[in-house]
């Protein structure tokens, strides 16, 4: 009588576990792969959600005209109402965080620079801008922050390989578990 | 219907006509005994629907930080709470503060059409419909939120300019952890990126754990829908971590396995490890409310202080107040029952006898947290006495109000 109420629990626990595995609640449908695909923008370091195209800085320079973005950015990426997209002059330094919070040069990752153009700008008209079109700006601005060479081609496999000047150079958020204290040894 | 019953009622359509224009019912003949109010407010389709405060109260946000809202075009960037005339712990919804990853506009967003995603490292992805997500279990939490930017400076007046970016709400959801668990989180899972659907598409990486144990996709604020200022029809409430990863306008969560660096995360880069942790989860905090900034305390006599504690550890365990610019401190009235990262309302009885002095206010969270002094803070850096200090992450020093002989108080915040 024991051992049977014993497997009897035993069985209702494993129920209850492979339960879990299943939904619950049985609400809500599954995206279908283009609906995925289409919201999936953003771009994770190693560049998954990359699209497939690619883009030179020279057509890089002229979008950068012709999609306005020199209007808010000034021509050479500096000069006008909007952040400056050009490194500050500050000649050669030994920590490239000095170059200033302009993300082409700043960013760890060229990946978020495409990510940024491609989801924000130009501002106004978000999302209008090609992959093919955005791998080429942002090619010029590399290029323009003496990031790449002027003859690189950027497409999903060379980008998330750039090696950005900050790309070890930042710190990183703390794990994070319920009930801790915000900097250990910190009593405030 | 009886003649005269037809009457009265023609006599009253007649004059609410006639005071129609004003506003206002005529006034009552003065009584001889007692004054009258101002007039009667006349009842119309539209506050029988859906009420207004008095014409008396004119408490109301303003622009933050430099930048006005809205701008030029219509944008609005950052707008700060009157915490000076708050009562009690919730921001009503038309003056909760509000922050945006840039200026931008508020999208204007239809329920029915509204999706929201779970994809990525999941057993299953998943889109929902707003009536899908009402139909789960729900939660009703007290929770504040507060921007990075909620930095006291001594050329703010009020508590509105140092406090005002940030604001307590009761918020009603699905607690994220029940949709990922429906949809089975993979090993490999340890954050989540959720992402809005305004211009710029604000996104952000949180934590799973963070995600699992306490965050609310919300689409009730304050026993209604949430505002389209914040977040209608769906916002995410991180509860404790700073404003920015409260994302509004939710639509897509997708699990990943790395920390994806997205322009929000890029926004608070640093290369200080210690910035970087206090600049997450929100220190223990506090301000006094009542007396603070550009008031004036007509007279000497009885006061009660009030003001509003919270931390993103936990609990507010405790509040002090000092009215000796901190040389001693008095346990403070904590009202009601503290909430797990929420604003909780603390007082204390009190007679100004006229002098010049010094309040101010100190949080303890449930974890043992302390607010410091800006002082303490430059001292536990060991930052040169002489300039000025700059709280690392998250400024949550304590805030002093000095009040004058003649009942007037200002920031004294150095
Ligand atoms: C109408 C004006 C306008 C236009 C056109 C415009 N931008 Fe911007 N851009 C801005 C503003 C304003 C910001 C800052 C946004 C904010 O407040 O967060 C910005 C930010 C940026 C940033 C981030 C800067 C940083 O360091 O954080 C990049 C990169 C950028 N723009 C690239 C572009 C590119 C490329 C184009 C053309 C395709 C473009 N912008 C067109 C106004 C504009």
């Amino acid at each position: 009588m024991r051992s049977f109420r014993f497997a009897g629990l035993l069985l209702l626990a494993v129920g209850v576990c492979a339960q879990a595995q299943s939904p619950t609640y049985g609400l809500g449908r599954a995206p279908t792969a283009e609906e995925v695909a289409a919201w999936d923008i953003a771009i994770s370091p190693d560049g998954t959600e990359l699209p497939a195209g690619s883009g030179t800085v020279a057509e890089g320079e002229e979008l950068y005209v012709q999609k306005t973005c020199f209007v808010c950015h000034g021509l050479n990426g500096t000069g006008a109402t909007a952040p400056r997209l050009i490194k500050r002059d500050v000649g050669e330094v030994d920590d490239p965080w000095d170059y200033g919070r302009v993300l082409p040069i700043r960013s760890p990752y060229a990946t978020t620079v495409w990510d940024y153009i491609n989801r924000g700008m130009p501002l106004g008209m978000e999302g209008t801008l090609t992959p093919d079109e955005v791998y080429s700006i942002v090619a010029y601005l590399l290029f323009l922050n003496d990031v790449i060479e002027e003859d690189m081609v950027l497409d999903q496999d060379s980008l998330p390989n750039i090696e950005m000047p900050n790309r070890n150079n930042f710190a990183r958020v703390p794990d994070w578990f319920p009930g801790q204290p915000r900097l250990e040894g910190y009593p405030y | 219907m009886s003649s005269r019953q037809s009457d009265r009622r023609e006599f009253l359509k007649r004059g609410a006509a006639l005071a129609g224009g004003l506003g206002l019912a005529a006034a009552k003949p003065a009584s001889a005994q007692l004054p009258d109010p101002e007039g009667m407010i006349v009842g119309t389709d539209d506050l029988v629907a859906y009420g207004k405060r008095s014409r008396f109260e004119d408490s109301k946000r303003i622009p933050h930080g430099g930048r006005h809202s809205p701008d030029a075009f219509g944008l609005d960037f950052h707008i700060a709470a009157p915490l000076q005339e708050s009562v009690g712990v919730i921001t009503p919804s038309s003056l909760h503060y509000v922050g945006t990853t840039r200026g931008s506009y508020v999208p204007d967003i239809d329920p029915a059409k509204h999706r929201l995603m779970i994809h990525g490292l999941v057993d299953r992805e998943l889109v929902f419909t707003m009536e899908e997500l009402r139909r789960f279990p729900s939660v009703t939490r007290l929770h504040f939120i507060e921007c990075a930017g909620n930095r006291s400076r001594s050329s703010h007046t009020t508590v509105q300019e140092t406090h005002g970016m940030t604001s307590c709400a009761e918020w009603t959801g699905v607690l994220l952890s029940t949709l990922l668990e429906e949809a089975g989180v993979q090993d490999g899972g340890e954050w989540i990126v959720a992402e809005g659907v305004e211009e710029v598409k604000g996104a952000s990486t949180i934590p799973v754990n963070k995600a699992m144990d306490d965050c609310i996709l919300c689409y009730g604020m304050n026993g209604e829908a949430v505002r389209p200022q914040q977040g209608y029809p769906l916002r995410l409430l991180v509860p404790g971590f700073e404003g920015i990863f409260n994302v509004k306008w939710l639509r897509r969560i997708k699990v990943v396995d790395q920390y994806y660096m997205t322009y929000n995360d890029y926004g608070h880069l640093t290369q200080d490890p210690a910035t970087a942790a206090l600049g997450y989860q929100i220190g223990p905090k506090s301000v006094i409310t009542f007396p603070s900034g550009s008031q004036r305390l007509p007279e000497p006599g009885f006061y009660e202080i009030s003001g509003l504690a919270w931390s993103g550890g936990g609990k507010v365990a405790r509040v002090e107040i000092s009215t000796d610019g901190g040389r001693s401190w008095q346990d403070a009235d904590i009202r009601g029952e503290p909430q797990p990262m929420a604003h909780t309302r603390f007082s204390m009885n009190w007679t100004w006898d006229g002098n010049e002095c010094e309040l101010q206010s100190r949080c303890t969270d449930e974890l043992g947290q302390v607010q410091p002094s800006r002082a303490q803070v430059a001292a536990f850096w060991n930052q040169p006495p002489d300039q000025p200090v700059r709280v690392k992450g998250q400024d949550n020093s304590i805030q002093p109000w000095r009040i004058d002989s003649d009942g007037n108080v200002h920031n004294a915040i150095i």
